[in-house]
């Protein structure tokens, strides 16, 4: 750790609960949630694509709904509760979105598929998986440069127990 | 990019008196746009950031003539509301069809109106000629490669056009904005509130630095208005509009009444197509006079060879809006 220029930048406090323990930060004020996980904390399971809110991989669900980490800056989520990849599975069972996506072969790459995956979760808790056309609507947010698209919505689909096929 | 200051206001007035103090000091909302312009695009500096999400502005309050919405509201929880749902449609439509939800969920309705421009050379640092960021500098956009740019409203100094869905709609309700200032409250009607770029696009609305939108007031439709938002893009989810039509009306015996239009992706502000409107007012609804209208609307469009092809689009977009909201298609 470098402390050279530390009393020139101003820090910011924050204690942001993530995937359920609470996490003490002092923050240069620029830092996005997403540096913070992946440089921070080295939760690095949330992707850094664009980074600049437009490709949705780093999609992280704050206080139960889903955001971008790459436009938030840590220091707005102080007191907040916020979820990664990481901490989907629950006494080391993965979620049934993450089973759904390996069923289906949901991915290629795999770059996106974090960001996929909180988007999904994130979709399911809003109720908004009723119809193959409302799960391409409401996950556009999420770019798939490989066009894993139609395996997406199949995962989601099953998960929606509306069948897996 | 330079350091900042990151503040969380607790209380309206004394988030003003910060932000008054110090022309270095901006507010930060959901950040869809100030943390894109700042840490991304390098277009903003400020010393210090007043972030508002803390402030007791996330609210929606009806009665049975006008929803009122604190400005730190989601545009997902506006989408929601079960006002806007019954009573305001195109509202509604108008926000489901802005950005993902992931934006949504962060985006407040009061950074919605006060967004920026998504004008790519006044969002590149690189790019000198730009007179929204550096007035008196020229215009890039005029003569280099332009599509996603305003033909209305418009000219040789900036096409940058408003790319907010949402207050398309809005303009077109007699939306008020009330705005907090060092002094006390003041309220805006939304028509009235964005400014033409004329020779100072740097200049795009009434706000004074450091004014604060604490809520806006719309008024409600008749019950039976009919509306809709209709949205043409280059995709069909998550982009920004090519041409869009908000359209609301009351029709008696195939005779228009009250009518309201607003166009979008076509405006260097949001819209309000006063002309189209006369036209139909006390008309029978026909695709005569929907045409009509579409020709008032677009009447003096100032056009570069990339946005030449708006002009007819966003007369057919205003048709169709029209058409389906009527339900007349000859």
């Amino acid at each position: 750790m470098r402390d050279v220029d530390q009393g020139a930048v101003p820090q910011v406090a924050a204690t942001i609960r993530i995937n359920g323990r609470p996490e003490q930060l002092l923050l240069d004020a620029r830092v996005t949630l997403l540096d913070a996980l992946r440089d921070r904390l080295g939760l690095t399971g949330t992707k850094k694509g664009c980074d600049q809110g437009a490709c949705g991989a780093c999609t992280v669900l704050i206080d139960g709904k889903r955001m971008l980490s790459c436009l938030t800056l840590a220091a707005k989520c102080d007191g907040r509760e916020v979820v990664t990849i990481e901490g989907l599975a629950s006494d080391g069972l993965r979620h049934p979105v993450q089973d759904a996506f390996i069923r289906h072969d949901a991915f290629q790459c795999g770059y996106c598929t974090p960001g996929q995956i909180m988007s999904a979760v994130g979709l399911l808790a809003e109720g908004r998986a009723g119809s193959d056309d409302d799960i391409r609507e409401f996950m556009s947010g999420n770019i798939c440069r490989c066009g894993a698209y139609s395996n997406i919505v199949g995962a989601i689909r099953e998960v929606a127990g509306r069948g897996g096929a | 990019m330079r350091p900042f200051e990151y503040i969380q206001a607790t209380e309206p007035a004394q988030a003003v008196a910060t932000v008054t103090a110090d022309p270095a000091t901006d507010y930060v909302a959901g950040g869809t746009t100030q943390v894109d312009l700042m840490l991304k695009d390098g277009i903003l500096s400020p010393s210090r950031l007043v972030d508002v999400t803390k402030l007791p502005l996330q609210w929606i309050t009806a009665d049975a003539a006008v929803i009122r919405v604190g400005a730190t509201t989601t545009m997902e929880e506006l989408a929601a509301d079960p006002t806007v749902v019954r009573r305001l449609p195109f509202v509604r439509e108008s926000l489901l069809r802005s950005a993902s939800v992931q934006l949504r969920n962060m985006a407040t309705i009061g950074g919605n109106l006060l967004q920026r421009t998504r004008c790519r050379y006044y969002r590149d640092p690189a790019v000198d000629a730009c007179n929204k960021r550096k007035p008196g500098s020229g215009c890039a956009a005029v003569t280099g490669p332009a599509r996603m740019h305003a033909i209305l409203g418009a000219s040789p100094h900036c096409i940058a056009l408003h790319a907010s869905d949402l207050a398309v709609a809005l303009v077109t309700l007699d939306t008020v904005v009330h705005i907090l200032g060092p002094g006390g409250v003041r309220s805006v009607p939304l028509t009235e509130f964005y400014l033409e770029p004329d020779g100072t696009p740097d200049i795009e609305n009434v706000m004074a630095h450091g004014e604060l939108i604490t809520d806006i007031e719309i008024p409600l439709l008749p019950e039976g208005a009919r509306q809709t938002y209709l949205k043409v893009r280059d995709r069909t989810s998550y982009e920004f509009a090519l041409a869009s039509a908000a359209v609301a009306v009351v029709v008696e015996d195939k005779m228009l009444r009250d009518v309201r239009i607003g166009l979008g992706g076509v405006g260097t502000i949001p819209w309000r197509a006063y002309d189209a409107e006369h036209v139909l007012r006390e008309a029978p609804a026909s695709n005569e006079t929907f045409r009509a209208a579409a020709e008032a609307a677009v009447r003096d469009p100032f056009t570069v060879p990339g946005t030449a092809f708006k002009v007819e689009l966003a007369k057919r977009t205003l048709v169709r809006a029209l058409q389906t909201v009527t339900g007349v298609t000859q």
